[in-house]
């Protein structure tokens, strides 16, 4: 019987085929699926802060775009996965109250989106697909198996990216 | 304050906890004078919540909730978030709009305008009682209304606390009437304000 892990805020977990692993109710964080193609082995992480750098205590390590993609690509080397074959999805960083655009010069939901992707670009891990930004939350299920993004929120219908 | 640490501040969460339980007495108050009713409120429960925590303690992230968010200004600044089960949401409205309780399904325009007064005056009515308390100008901002998942919803305070450290602030008040309903507070002043709060206080 296949697994499905659960991921937390600020939390990333690793699985192998065929597992899967999944966050529940993405806002304004973003959640980074990644896998190696040939071996099956893929993990999520579910960010909170674009930059590490910025924060004084930022020794929580998943809780960052940064510090967060890095430790989720070491996890899947470890585990066997070919560096050089990942590929990524990501999901999240939606600006869940208009106000929040005003309590931060710039967006955090965007910025956290900005940041994954400039991590992602400079590990030079290509991004297949994204469903990022609007104004809700979302569900997000990572198969390795396929590389299927099963993202589920409110009032909408279920779509894979 | 250069070396403010949410995680182990003992004193300051005390402090914390006890304006919270200020904030929402007076908030029930409010909500009492605006529904016509009797409420009573049980002893807020408040918690230092690790970020995993929090969507479990409403029920789950998925859990649907309508979150009222506003920004605060003034001699302290930051932000405040009321959250709602949906479900005391609609009863919530139902009471204020004197109408029968429509239980499931999407809130109507007007419905949605109520919550989002419910929302403020609750919001108000709480920050009114901290200010009174420190003596300190708050002015909180229009709010902003969402319904949706905790864990979404949740983020947004999450992300704010985050940047102090890696716990949330979680009042949650039990206003018990005919029925009992769950509110849960959560007040997120920026750091500088946290120094500003227990010096007008006096520590």
């Amino acid at each position: 019987m296949s697994e499905i892990i659960k991921v937390g805020m600020a939390d990333l977990k690793i699985c192998k085929s065929p597992d899967g692993v999944t966050t529940l109710g993405l806002g304004s964080c973003v959640g980074i699926a990644i896998r190696d193609p040939l071996t099956k082995i893929g993990g999520l992480a579910h960010i909170m802060l674009p930059d590490s750098t910025a924060i004084r205590d930022n020794s929580n390590i998943p809780k960052f775009a940064d510090t967060g993609i890095e430790e989720l690509v070491r996890q899947l080397v470890a585990a066997g996965a070919l560096r050089v074959r990942l590929v990524a999805k990501i999901a999240g960083g939606a600006q869940m109250f208009g106000a929040q655009g005003r309590a931060n010069a710039v967006k955090v939901g965007e910025r956290n989106v900005e940041a994954v992707r400039a991590k992602l670009l400079q590990m030079r891990i290509p991004i297949l697909a994204s469903d990022t930004g609007l104004n809700y939350g979302r569900t997000v299920i990572f198969y390795p198996e396929t590389g299927d993004f099963v993202i589920k929120a409110i009032g909408k219908p279920e779509k894979v990216i | 304050m250069e070396n403010f640490n949410l995680n182990d501040s003992e004193q300051y969460f005390d402090v914390l906890k006890e304006l919270g339980n200020i904030g929402a007495g007076n908030a029930t108050t409010a909500l009492a004078q605006m529904i016509q009713c009797k409420v009573d409120m049980k002893v807020p429960q408040v918690r230092l919540l690790d970020f995993q925590e929090v969507g479990q303690a409403m029920g789950g992230e998925e859990q649907i909730m309508a979150g009222v968010y506003l920004l605060v200004e003034g001699d302290i600044t930051g932000s405040m978030m009321f959250l709602l089960e949906e479900k005391a949401a609609h009863t919530l409205v139902a009471k204020l709009m004197q109408m029968p309780e429509n239980q499931e399904g999407p809130f109507s325009e007007m419905e949605l305008s109520a919550l989002k007064e419910i929302g403020n005056i609750i919001v108000g009515s709480y920050l009114n009682s901290l200010s009174v308390l420190t003596n300190m100008m708050i002015v909180p901002s229009v709010p902003d209304l969402s319904i949706d998942m905790a864990g979404a919803i949740l983020s947004v305070p999450a992300i704010e606390f985050g940047e102090l450290g890696d716990k949330i602030l979680l009042i949650q008040t039990q206003f018990t009437d005919d029925v009992s309903l769950d509110g849960y507070f959560i007040l997120i002043p920026d750091l500088e304000s946290y120094d500003k709060i227990l010096t007008a206080i006096g520590m």
